[in-house]
């Protein structure tokens, strides 16, 4: 290699390494906050029980919660009412022609419950309950759906985790197609037929 | 007959066949009246200081299908493709997704946190995140329920409600891997929960993989702020995957070792099959295209020349042909692709035709610069069956009729 060129080369890699250099480099803005503001806002629940916060209730208790501050939407039973959703029921419906998904038949982890409950309900007065209220739901919402036997049972951080979800096992990965079909352009089919019309239904909005 | 009768009787003809063409053609002629804004003055400047469309255009506007959800602050509505032209969607027009109404932020209190598996906790504010370089990009957004109505047959008759849960604009904002470089991710941080200042709390996970490729929170979108309804003041942008992980009102990132499995990730938006089983995680939008002219709202008036017209749009990449059918599908030919061709972007594409005023059943068909073909809604149901709900991104059918109407069909 001539000297020019060995010179062309370092002096390449020497911009190669300072690009790199500076684009790990940090702006150094931003504020570091405290471990207790973290805390306010950190209210997320994992499947393994992670951000599971302390506290208890049971499904005796649930129940009159739920009847107060749920029921107007979901039912008394968790039933549903109008188009709200339903969260009891359902099950080995999920193979049929209308499949009901409701907490029982459907939510593969309990850890989601308690995050949605907390974070979302009820609606329009999200993240109003105590996370004593929430347990007390959660395990009303589990009673309902068969899933504990007990009502008296409390529900809590070290517990909650723990309980099998019917339906754990019934979501796989994103297997769809990554390459699909090929791009016919003659004589793609040998009959075409209208098999549905939308006028029929009649269920569009006026505009 | 003399020069001066031949002249005449040619004068007459040319005047007949005018005639004849200006009778067919009535509202074509330049009206005889001098009209009122000819003549008088119109609005000063500052009449209205941030512009409206004419009101000539009420009719273009965002329109929901009440009897899809159970209340209006949970729920969808659409983006009036057919009345667009090019690929940008205008932000008034830009279709609406809220879990539990659209949060009024004010933003100087608004904060994002990013936390977990970091060195280094940070709290930015709005002023922070505009502090760095700023990135545009053009992108989509598509609901994964996009087309979710019409998995058991055609329902609903018009572009706007089959196809108009989709935007695009341009996106000016921080990449995400500048601010996951400032707090510096642990070597065990591989997803991370986006979360909503909403009263809907809306979380997803997001894989740290795409989270470095692509993603951005971003704080303005067609040159002017976010609307309140897309996320104001900030909101992550996820190009190519399901809208709902564009997490809006963004307030707080937590770096984790696992996914969340989130309400949002495994009661919705799991795509349920034929045998009981559900997809999850399924975040790309894959190749989709619709024809936005004609269509149920959009009649063929003429008979001769017209241009069909339409968007096709792909989260794996850039579009790289649209096809256009006549016949239902039998045969196909490629339609013109309009610059600019960007990827996970809405495409333009044009298709000029001849139309003798007979019936036609006319279909798109969109593929991408990943081999990926648009597939029929036959080939779609038969490996997905019906339960599915999101993700449907099958060839569509409008049916042109003898008489200029249109209507959604599917074909068997």
């Amino acid at each position: 290699m001539s000297n020019w060129l060995k010179l062309v080369v370092v002096g390449l890699v020497a911009a190669m390494l300072s690009f790199e250099a500076s684009a790990q480099q940090k702006i150094g803005l931003g504020t570091v906050p405290t471990a207790e503001e973290i805390a306010r806002w950190d209210i997320d629940v994992r499947p393994d029980g992670y951000g599971l916060p302390p506290g208890s209730g049971n499904a005796y208790d649930g129940e009159e919660i739920f009847i107060d501050k749920c029921s107007a939407c979901h039912g008394e039973f968790g039933e549903g009412a109008g188009r709200w959703p339903v969260l009891v029921g359902g099950h080995d419906t999920l193979a049929s022609e209308d499949p009901v998904k409701t907490i029982g038949s459907y939510w593969p982890y309990t850890s989601t419950i308690y995050d949605y409950i907390y974070r979302a309900m009820p609606f329009g007065e999200a993240q109003t309950l105590t996370p004593d209220e929430t347990y007390a739901i959660v395990a009303y919402l589990l009673y309902s759906n068969d899933i504990i036997d007990d009502d008296s049972m409390e529900i809590n951080a070290d517990n909650l985790a723990k309980i099998e979800m019917p339906n754990k096992d019934g979501f796989i990965p994103d297997d769809r197609e990554v390459v699909s079909g090929e791009r016919c352009m003659r004589d793609c089919k040998d009959s075409v037929t209208v098999a549905s019309r939308a006028r029929i239904l009649d269920v569009t909005p006026d505009q | 007959m003399d020069r001066r009768n031949f002249l005449k009787s040619g004068l007459i003809g040319a005047g007949a066949g005018t005639l004849a063409a200006g009778t067919a053609l009535a509202n074509n002629t330049i009206p005889k009246e001098v009209p009122e804004w000819s003549q008088i003055l119109g609005a000063g400047v500052d009449v209205e200081p941030y512009g409206l469309p004419s009101p000539h255009e009420a009719h273009v506007r965002r329109r929901n299908v009440e009897w899809l959800t159970a209340s209006p602050e949970s729920s969808i509505n659409f983006t009036p493709l057919q009345d667009l032209s090019g690929i940008i969607t205008p932000n008034g027009l830009h279709f609406e997704r809220h879990h539990g109404g659209v949060a009024e932020v004010d933003p100087n209190e608004h904060r994002l946190l990013i936390h977990g598996l970091v060195d280094k906790p940070l709290v930015f504010t709005l002023e922070d995140i505009k502090r760095f370089l700023p990135v545009s990009r053009f992108y989509f957004v598509e609901c994964a329920a996009n087309g979710g109505m019409e998995w058991r047959g055609a329902q609903l008759n018009g572009c706007q409600f089959t196809h108009g849960m989709i935007s695009c604009c341009q996106y000016t904002g921080v990449m995400l891997s500048t601010l996951l470089n400032e707090v510096g991710i642990k070597p065990k941080g591989k997803w991370i929960l986006a979360e909503g200042a909403d009263s809907a709390g809306m979380n997803r996970t997001i894989p740290m993989e795409k989270a470095l490729d692509d993603c951005m929170i971003v704080y303005a979108q067609n040159g002017e702020a976010l609307r309140p309804a897309q996320g104001y003041p900030m909101r992550l942008l996820v190009p190519g995957f399901e809208g709902n992980m564009s997490v809006k009102w963004i307030r707080r990132l937590e770096i984790g070792d696992m996914p969340w499995f989130a309400r949002e990730e495994t009661s919705k938006y799991t795509d349920l099959l034929e045998d009981g089983k559900a997809r999850m995680f399924t975040w790309v939008q894959d190749a989709n295209s619709i024809i936005t002219t004609p269509s149920p709202e959009k009649v063929m008036k003429h008979k001769g020349y017209n241009v069909i017209t339409g968007l096709a749009w792909s989260g794996r990449g850039a579009i790289k042909g649209v096809d256009i059918s006549l016949d239902g599908g039998r045969n196909w030919e490629p339609a013109q692709l309009e610059d600019p061709v960007l990827p996970k972007c809405l495409t333009r594409f044009y298709y000029p035709w001849d139309w003798q005023g007979d019936g036609k059943l006319i279909q798109s068909r969109a593929y991408d610069d990943s081999g990926y073909v648009q597939p029929t809604f036959a080939k779609q149901r038969e490996e997905r069956g019906l339960n599915s709900i999101y993700h449907n991104n099958s060839i569509h059918t409008w049916e042109v009729k003898p008489n200029g109407e249109v209507e959604n069909v599917q074909l068997a």
